[in-house]
Order: C-alpha cells, then structure tokens, then sequence
C-alpha cells in the first residue's frame, strides 16, 4: 500500500516535472512570446501587443504564468489552435481514439505473434536457434520501422495498387474498411516490435526452465507442455510483460512516424502537424498527453508486475 | 584488486575493461572469438572508413545533379540517380558521414553529461542522488522520439541542432548506467581502503570508480550510437533534423517517397544503409554485452 502510495505520487511529479519543462520550452523560443503565442508575426502594433500580453496573462511574472497555464490545463482548457481555432483539448480528445486503436493492434498482434515463437525458440537450446533468434531481435532493433512502412506501400502499390487512404474511416462506421487501412500500418509497427519480443521471451522462458520447481515438475513426470504452459510460462510473463511495457516508449514514438507516413490523424500526425505549423498551444498539449500516457502505461505496468508475482512485496 | 565480477544488492558489476596493456588485446581478442561482435565490428569498420575516405571513393559530387533524374543502378551509376539526378552512391556514402558525425558527437554528449551525473549521484548518495536521479528521470517520462521531437521543434531544424536533442534524450539512459554500478562499487572494500588512506573523492573517482563501471558504459555506448542513428534517420526523415541539400538517409528515404514507383531503388538503398549501420552497432553491443557481463552469457 504504502508502495502503491509512493509510486502514484512520483507519477504526479514526474508528470509537473513534464509540464514545467515544456511550458519552458516554448518560453525559449526564439522571437517574441506575443508573436509565439498569438500566431502572429509583425502584424500587431504595439497597443494590440499591450492588449495580447494583458490578455493572455504574459505581463505576470513567469511562476505565476505557469501557475495558470497549470491550472487552466487541469481544467481541461489546453488553449485555442492558432491555425483552425479549435480548442486543443477538444482536438487531441477527437484524435486520441485513432493512437489507441493503432497502438493496441500493435501490442495484440506482437502478443499472438511474438509470445507463442519465443516459447516454441526455448524448446530447443542449440547455438543455431540462438544465434538466428539473437539476430532477429537484432534486425528488429535496427530495422527502422518507417522503412518497413514505406518498403510495404511500396510493395502493396506494385502488387495491388494500393495506396494510403486518403481519409480515415473510423471503426465504429465501417469496421471492415477501417481494418483493412489499420493492416500496413499496423504491420510496419509490429514487425520490429515482435522481432525484439521474440528474443526477450525466449531468454526469460530460458532463465525460468532453468529453476528448481521445473526441474521439480518435470521429475514428477508432466508432460513437456503442461511444465511449459503451466509451470514456466506463468513465471516467464513477468519479465515478458515488463520488457512490452519498456518498448512502450517505442512504440509511442514508432505511432508518430506510422501516423505520419500513413495519413492517420492521430496524436503524432496531430504533433507534428502542430510543429511544422509552428502552432505551440497544439505541440504543447499533444507532448503533455503523450508524457502522460506514458507515464501511466509504466505506472500500470509497475502495478500489473506485483500482482504477477505476489513475492515481490514493495516495503 | 577485484578482477572477478563482484556481486551485490545492486546487481552484478563486470571486472574493469582494461585499457592500457595487455587488456585492450585482451579485449580485442574477446571480439575476435565472439562471431556476432565480429561481425559487428567488422560491419562498423567498413562504413567508418568510407565515411572518412567519402571525398576519395565517391564516384561523384553528391550534391551536383549530373545525370537523369532516378536512373536505375547502371554501369555509370553503380547505384542509380536520384530524382535530381544525383549520383546515389555518392549520396549513400556522404549520408554515412553525417549519420555517423551525428551520432557520435550526440552520444558524447549523453556520456559526458549523463555519465558525470550518474557517478556523481552514485558516489555522494542521498539528497544528491535523489535530486539529479528525479530530474533524470522526467526527462525520462516522455517517450524518446517525442522529446526529441519538442527539442528540436523549439531550436529549429539543423544538423547541430538534431546533435544536441539527440544528446539530451539520451543523457538520462547513461546517468542511470552510471549510477547503478557506482553505488555498488562505493561501498566495495578497495574504495574503502583508498579511503583509509586518505585518497581525495577525484582521485577515488578516477581511478577505482570509473574504471570499474566502465564495462556496462562500453556496452551503452555501442548501443546508444545505434539508437542516436535511428533517430537522427528518423528525425531527418520527419524534416526535422539534415536539412537538404545535405545528403542524409533519412532525409533521402522521405524523399524516396514520392518517386519509388518510377524508381524503387530510391526507397531501398538509404533504408538499407541505415539497417546495416545500425545492425552492425547493435551486433557489437550485444557481443560485448555477452563478454563483458558473465550472468548475460547464454541468453
């Protein structure tokens, strides 16, 4: 409990820490904060600028500006885009579904694909399937995941004349057509992603076969799949599950680029978009949802660890 | 002193990477025996040396457009032409040059910041420790790319600029390599004694800490080069990072984009250049990481 306590407080102040640090950010740009903020540049004389300062609060000293900025994002009010004018809040909320539909189909088909060839590569312990899985997981950290995107669009034009779609059906409309836009770019993430999954299965399947209570089962005469699945496995999750939380920050940063290459209009089209337009009060709030998701992905998996393995009892 | 791996609450910690003498050799022949760190090294060695000898194998200028735009690889253009007719291969081979100046002046910076954090938080403990470790660990909070994404969106995109996003996302990582180890080391019985003697906190630092925490920090660094090409590829590719007519993987691979069906060659060379690179740093890495730390060994 006490654990569970300290844990969520530090992911408070990790995420103030984030909220500093990219209130900042924009702080240090170059140019004038009123141009910055508002959007304009050289198009307001100085009354306006008096009136924009005044307005947005700038003319506060700076701990006081954050202190509101804080306060009103708590409040759900993330700013205006300088571009469309939309509050940033409403936006990002209407974008997130399309990251979190991308980003679970990835994890899914790296469970299904990767979990199951880890286990069948800890079967066998000659050099070969080792070496040939070391080199995989290899490849899969090297291979960059915007190559694999483009080589498919590549492929899937040549071969079906296939290109990306040009506007994003969501699945609640069409599920059908929505999976079949979510395949390549699904596949360009998870590719890699299950290269390096494979190669941590197998090694923790290898640490856990290696134990007493294995040895035990399998002196007692089960069968090898009932001391894979049942005894091994189980015991195998924990590390399993805490390396996919640690790629999670893979991943996120793999669904910026995807979204990007892809035409999906999801949070990292949405910040990179918001950086090329030079529209900070967008680029500000979708860093601010990415460091929270992250953080709270850790915090779950932190959590989902001590309950796999209750021996793990944090003070 | 200790030339086993010593063990403690804090992990195992490998024997010091000798340097000087017969364990640099020692080192060498570690690599030579090791099929996969070979290969890496070999596969580095390569691409090093045509980034360096760039301006005397290069067939062409790789930035003047001499030929028919995304000519397909030919006896004249052993790879091929861009889509403003620029010789490929000499792109590919300028484009190693700025991966690999990219990548190592940002991983120096991550080590020489990120390492000195992490050793000095490891060696004085407490409230030091846990400020340095906390500020360490909200940069960590936000998933790499993403940082630095917002980093170089704020300074704008250039060569110099993608160097020093890239250093400062990866500071945290070495900190945290740095940190663990030195804990451990603090408390061995020969920093004690360097103690007893009256030995200053530089001098323990210099001579029994670093040394001793050098083996996990070799291994970062090699695999840290590894990600910071990723990300400069990745950036570049974005418009973030090279800026044209600056020949980059990642900047060509984007480019590719556009003209891959009249050319595939386009899309797959500069991706190609980048998996290799980055593959062979991966492959040392993981060969070093086996030979350095005995309890990796067999994974």
């Amino acid at each position: 409990m006490r654990y569970l306590a300290r844990r969520a407080l530090w992911t408070v102040v990790s995420l103030l820490g984030v909220s500093i640090l990219i209130f900042l950010l924009v702080r240090l740009l170059p140019g004038d904060i009123v141009d910055i903020l508002a959007g304009t540049e050289g198009q307001l004389g100085p009354a306006q600028r008096a009136q924009v300062l005044r307005q947005f609060g700038l003319d506060k000293p700076l701990p006081v500006q954050y202190v509101r900025w804080l306060w009103s994002m708590l409040q759900g009010d993330l700013g205006w885009s300088f571009r469309s004018g939309q509050p940033v809040g409403g936006l990002l909320l209407s974008r997130l579904p399309i990251t979190i539909e991308l980003a679970l189909l990835t994890v899914l088909s790296v469970s299904l694909l990767a979990i199951p060839l880890g286990i069948l590569a800890s079967v066998s312990k000659s050099v070969r399937i080792k070496t040939l899985v070391q080199i995989v997981g290899l490849l899969g950290l090297s291979v960059p995941n915007f190559w694999i995107a483009v080589l498919l669009i590549l492929v899937a034009s040549f071969l079906f004349r296939w290109g990306p779609a040009l506007i994003y059906v969501n699945p609640w409309s069409d599920p059908w057509v929505n999976l079949q836009q979510m395949f390549l770019p699904v596949g360009s993430l998870a590719l890699g992603f299950s290269a390096v999954i494979v190669r941590m299965t197998r090694s923790s399947m290898l640490e856990v076969l290696g134990r007493e209570f294995v040895k035990v089962a399998r002196a007692k005469g089960l069968s090898a799949g009932a001391v894979l699945l049942r005894h091994a496995l189980f015991n195998a999750m924990i590390p399993i599950v805490t390396v996919l939380g640690l790629q999670t920050g893979f991943l996120l940063g793999g669904v910026v680029i995807t979204e990007q290459i892809f035409g999906l209009p999801g949070l990292g089209w949405t910040l990179l978009n918001g950086v090329y337009q030079r529209d900070y009060p967008v680029v500000q709030g979708t860093v601010m949802l990415f460091a929270g998701t992250f953080v709270m992905i850790n915090l779950a998996v932190d959590l989902l660890y001590t309950y796999l393995d209750p021996r793990i009892r944090y003070e | 002193m200790s030339d086993e791996a010593a063990h403690s609450e804090f992990g195992s910690i490998p024997g010091p990477v000798r340097w000087g003498g017969s364990g640099g050799l020692r080192l060498l022949r570690g690599v030579r025996r090791t099929p996969v760190a070979l290969i890496g090294a070999v596969t580095i060695g390569c691409v090093v040396v045509l980034a360096l000898a760039a301006p005397v194998v290069s067939p062409y200028d790789p930035v003047a457009q001499i030929a028919k735009p995304l000519l397909s690889p030919g006896p004249d253009h052993l790879m091929g032409t861009d889509e403003f007719g620029r010789d490929e291969l000499s792109r590919l081979i300028a484009g190693a040059r700025v991966s690999l100046y990219v990548g190592v002046l940002a991983v120096l910076i991550a080590l020489s910041v990120g390492g000195t954090t992490g050793v000095v938080a490891g060696f004085y403990g407490g409230w030091v420790d846990d400020v340095t470790m906390r500020g360490m660990d909200i940069l960590l909070s936000l998933p790499a790319l993403v940082l630095a994404i917002a980093i170089t969106s704020v300074l704008g995109p250039s060569l110099t600029n993608v160097m020093l996003a890239i250093g400062i996302v990866y500071t945290p990582t070495f900190a945290r390599v740095a940190r663990g180890p030195t804990l451990a080391v603090v408390r061995l019985p020969y920093v004690e004694a360097a103690r007893a003697v009256g030995a200053s906190n530089l001098v323990i630092v210099l001579r029994h800490v670093v040394p001793n925490i050098s083996a996990p920090i070799l291994v970062q660094t090699t695999v840290s080069l590894s990600t910071a090409i990723l990300t400069e590829a990745a950036l570049s590719f974005l418009g973030l990072g090279t800026q044209p007519p600056t020949p980059s993987w990642g900047l060509m691979l984007s480019a590719a984009r556009q003209y891959m069906l009249i050319n595939p060659w386009v899309a797959v060379l500069p991706g190609c250049a980048i998996a290799v690179t980055v593959l062979g740093f991966n492959l040392l890495g993981d060969g070093l990481r086996d030979l350095l730390d005995p309890q990796m060994r067999g994974r």
